[in-house]
């Protein structure tokens, strides 16, 4: 009987990700890019649009419940902007089970401290798209 | 978090835990079945009102609107809305969200986009489960976006107790408005983008389409807006209203709801009993063996159906009428 409950509840997960731009850098053609990529490669992508603030991208996490949180920027606002998502989704206990990472233009002296932030990976300039596609297949979280 | 914590977290309102029910309901994981059982007896306060219409019409835009308006009376909303998903590699990419800026920011406001993961009706599989559990969260309006119709997707009239229909200017003679589809669902009518030429012809051509629609005691009714301004929320949310108070004082809601229920048993025991005959193919050597002998002209499909199907025909009547001793 067991055996039959199992086969009824098939699973059919689909690995869920924000592309998040975050603050008031205005170039979003690498989170379009990335947005399109992640859907040929079989996820559920939410794109946030431009100009989102922490909360906003705190927000949007939480609720669509995302395996991934992929954040541009390209400004080089990171220093600020991280720690206040990564606060935000700590408060809803969002973040030991969601993979960040990061893309855009992170100065090498940077990304150490990002990766204690609480970043899991950096996807800087000339990335392979299938990388980064490798590694949230590898990393997404098992829930 | 186990299953019974989750519906515990849900009950006493951790946003966390109201999303990540939603997730095992999509990805109908393993126990979610337990899940929206256990959420069914809190269920029942919510008010569901389904906003359909052809891509580009503006749904986002003015669900943005009303989820806002609604948030102003005090309000708590959810919004469930649905993009569609790629038939190559089942991934999708869910826009809808980036339209919701009003309300960014507010937990209060529960923005859940989700992939149609290849349903054809215009919303998917785990949409009224999805609801549910808004519903059992205590979610006072839940707002449910459908994919960009066209002229056939019409699930959400089976979903939502008030279907609003967006219809854009100039989208067709009067042929189109004659047609059967998404313009017989319709509880109102929204003409959006009414600053845009062509609005008033509209509006004369879907009241032509109304006139004499005389099923059941609703007529139903045609609103203007602009959903970039906000022109013309308020009256749409005061039909909303005036459509709701109908449903309760006809006995309509209650009749909706109990097709609603009727449908669900039906299509988990579909679901069951195909799962139960997939394994009793696979217990008599498999599909392609009885495909070889199909093919062989050594049987037929009708037989085939008939030989797996009776074993189980058999079972249903021994249960019925007991052996007697």
């Amino acid at each position: 009987m067991e055996e039959v409950e199992m086969s009824v509840e098939e699973d059919q997960r689909a690995i869920r990700c924000l592309v998040a731009k975050v603050g008031l850098d205005g170039h979003d053609r690498g989170a379009h890019v990335i947005s399109r990529a992640f859907r040929d490669a079989g996820f559920e992508v939410i794109y946030s649009g431009l100009h989102n603030a922490p909360d906003e991208i705190v927000q949007a996490a939480v609720q669509e419940d995302v395996d991934v949180l992929g954040i541009s920027i390209l400004s080089g606002a990171h220093n600020t902007l991280i720690p206040k998502i990564v606060a935000g989704l700590e408060e809803y206990g969002a973040f030991e089970d969601t993979l960040i990472i990061l893309g855009g233009v992170i100065p090498d002296k940077d990304k150490e401290p990002m990766r204690e932030a609480g970043v899991d990976a950096i996807f800087g300039p000339g990335t392979p798209m299938s990388e980064t596609i490798e590694f949230v297949r590898e990393n997404a979280p098992e829930r | 978090m186990t299953d019974g914590d989750l519906v515990a977290d849900l009950l006493s309102g951790e946003y966390r835990a109201l999303a990540r029910t939603i997730t095992k309901i999509e990805n109908r994981s393993s126990g979610y079945r337990e899940l929206v059982a256990d959420l069914h007896e809190h269920t029942g306060s919510a008010e569901v009102i389904g906003i359909t219409g052809s891509p580009g019409a503006g749904k986002s835009t003015l669900v943005d609107k009303l989820a806002k308006a609604y948030r102003d009376e005090g309000l708590t909303v959810g919004v469930i809305a649905v993009d569609p998903s790629s038939p190559y590699t089942g991934g999708a990419v869910l826009g809808d969200r980036i339209r919701m800026a009003s309300t960014t920011g507010d937990m209060d406001t529960f923005v859940r986009s989700m992939s149609a993961r290849g349903q054809l009706g215009g919303l998917s599989t785990a949409t009224g489960d999805a609801i549910k559990a808004f519903d059992a969260f205590g979610i006072d309006r839940v707002i449910v976006e459908t994919v960009g119709a066209g002229q056939n997707e019409v699930d959400i009239v089976r979903t939502a107790d008030t279907v609003a229909v967006l219809v854009q200017p100039e989208s067709g003679d009067d042929i189109q408005m004659l047609k059967a589809g998404i313009l017989e669902i319709g509880d109102v009518f929204v003409v959006n983008k009414a600053d845009m030429p062509g609005a008033d012809r509209t509006v004369k051509q879907l009241s032509e389409m109304l006139e004499g629609r005389e099923n059941g005691e609703w007529t139903p009714e045609i609103v203007e807006t602009v959903s970039t301004s906000g022109e013309g929320i308020e009256t749409l949310i005061e039909t909303f209203t005036s459509h709701r108070t109908f449903l309760e004082s006809s006995g309509t809601l209650e009749a909706k709801a109990r097709t609603r229920y009727a449908e669900e048993v039906r299509t988990l025991l579909r679901e069951d009993a195909g799962r139960l005959l997939e394994g009793e193919i696979d217990r008599r050597g498999g599909i392609e063996e009885f495909v070889d002998r199909i093919s062989a002209k050594e049987t037929d499909p009708y037989t085939v159906a008939d030989e797996i199907i009776t074993p189980l025909e058999r079972c249903l009547v021994e249960e019925e009428t007991p052996p007697q001793r």
